[in-house]
C-alpha cells in the first residue's frame, strides 16, 4: 500500500503526551501566572493540537501538497486573528487631550 | 481503458495513491472552512473577553470544571480509539475495526450525555441566556449582569456548535460500523475510515481549545 501505516506504539505514545499537557494545562491554571495564564493555556493547546494534526491526522506521513492545505487553513485562522484583534485591542486608545 | 481492471480506482483518476491523496485533500479543504468556522467564534469569545474581563472570570469560574475534566479525557481517549480504528482497517483487522469503532461511539455519546447534565444544571440554576437569566458572583461583585449573559451565549454557542459536530460524529461512526460489519474496509480500501478519524480528530481540537478558554483560564482568582 502506498499508505503510510502508523503502528499502535506511536498512537499510545501521542495519547501519552496528550495526558500530559491535559495535566499541566490543569494545573497551570491555577497558579497565578497573571497575563500569562491565558498565554500558557493556548500555548499548551496548541501543542496539543501540533500532537494531533501530526500524528492522528497523519499529517507527519502526508505529502508536501498536504501539508499546504493544513497550513493554508490554520494560516487563513492566523490571519483572522491577526486582523480583528489590533483593531478591537485599540479601539480604547485615545490622545491625551491637550491642556490649554 | 487501461486501468478499468482496478475497480478501487475511479476512472479519472491515474492510480489508487492520486485518488487517495485526492479525497485527503478534499478533506482538508472541508475542515479549513471549519477552522474558519470555529475561529470565528473564538474571535468574538476574545474580543469580549478582553472588553468584559471581571463578567468573563465570573462566568467562567462558575462552570462545572470537573465535568469538564472528564469529558476531555472522554474525548483523548475517544481519539486513540478512533486512531486504532484507522489501523484496525489498514491492517485488515475486522473485528477490531468493529471493536474499535464501537468504542469511539460510546466515548462520543458519554461525552454527549455529560454535556447534557452540564446543560441541565445552567437550566436550574438561571444562566440560560433569556428572560429567566439571573446570575449573581460573590467573587466577582462587579462583573455585570448582562455582560455575563453574554459570556453564557458565547458558551452555549460555542459548546453547542461543538456538539452538533460530535452528534454528526456519532452519525458517521454507526454509518462506518454499519459497512464494517458488511466487511466493506481492508488494507486498500479504509478512506471512509481515515476521513472519518480527519474529522473525529478534528472536533478533539476544537474541544482542546474550548477546555482551557471556557473552564481554565481563570481559575487562579
Amino acid at each position: 500500500m502506498s499508505q503510510h501505516v502508523v503502528p499502535p506504539s506511536v498512537y499510545v505514545k501521542v495519547f501519552g503526551g496528550l495526558t500530559i499537557l491535559m495535566i499541566l494545562t490543569w494545573v497551570m491554571a491555577f497558579v497565578n501566572l497573571g497575563v500569562f495564564n491565558p498565554v500558557v493555556a493556548v500555548t499548551i493547546a496548541i501543542l496539543k493540537a501540533l500532537l494531533i494534526v501530526l500524528f492522528f491526522m497523519n499529517v507527519k506521513y502526508s505529502s508536501r501538497l498536504t501539508w499546504v492545505f493544513v497550513a493554508g487553513g490554520f494560516f487563513w485562522l492566523l490571519i483572522l486573528f491577526f486582523m480583528v484583534m489590533p483593531d478591537y485591542l485599540s479601539r480604547d486608545w485615545q490622545a491625551p487631550v491637550q491642556p490649554w | 481503458m487501461s486501468h478499468s481492471s482496478d475497480s478501487l480506482v475511479a476512472h479519472h483518476f491515474e492510480d489508487i495513491e492520486q485518488q487517495n491523496e485526492s479525497a485527503v485533500l478534499g478533506m482538508w479543504l472541508f475542515l479549513a472552512q471549519e477552522i474558519m468556522f470555529f475561529g470565528g467564534l473564538f474571535a468574538v469569545y476574545l474580543v469580549y473577553r478582553y472588553k468584559y474581563p471581571e463578567a468573563w472570570a465570573a462566568g467562567s469560574t462558575d462552570l462545572d470544571i470537573v465535568l469538564g475534566t472528564v469529558n476531555t479525557v472522554v474525548l483523548l481517549v475517544s481519539s486513540l480509539t478512533m486512531a486504532m480504528a484507522v489501523w484496525s482497517a489498514q491492517t485488515g483487522r475486522q473485528k477490531g475495526l468493529v471493536r474499535y469503532l464501537l468504542a469511539t461511539l460510546v466515548l462520543g455519546s458519554t461525552f454527549l450525555v455529560i454535556k447534557a447534565f452540564e446543560y441541565y444544571a445552567k437550566f436550574v440554576h438561571h444562566h440560560v441566556p433569556g428572560a429567566s437569566f439571573s446570575f449573581h458572583s460573590e467573587h466577582f461583585p462587579n462583573a455585570d449582569e448582562g455582560h455575563v449573559q453574554l459570556f453564557y451565549c458565547l458558551y452555549f454557542i460555542m459548546t453547542g456548535m461543538h456538539a452538533l459536530h460530535m452528534v454528526i460524529g456519532a452519525g458517521l461512526l454507526i454509518w462506518l460500523i454499519t459497512l464494517a460489519l458488511k466487511g466493506k474496509f481492508g488494507p486498500d480500501r479504509f478512506m471512509k475510515v481515515e476521513l472519518t478519524g480527519f474529522y473525529w480528530h478534528f472536533v478533539d481540537i476544537v474541544w482542546v481549545f474550548l477546555f482551557p478558554l471556557l473552564y481554565l483560564i481563570n481559575r487562579h482568582h
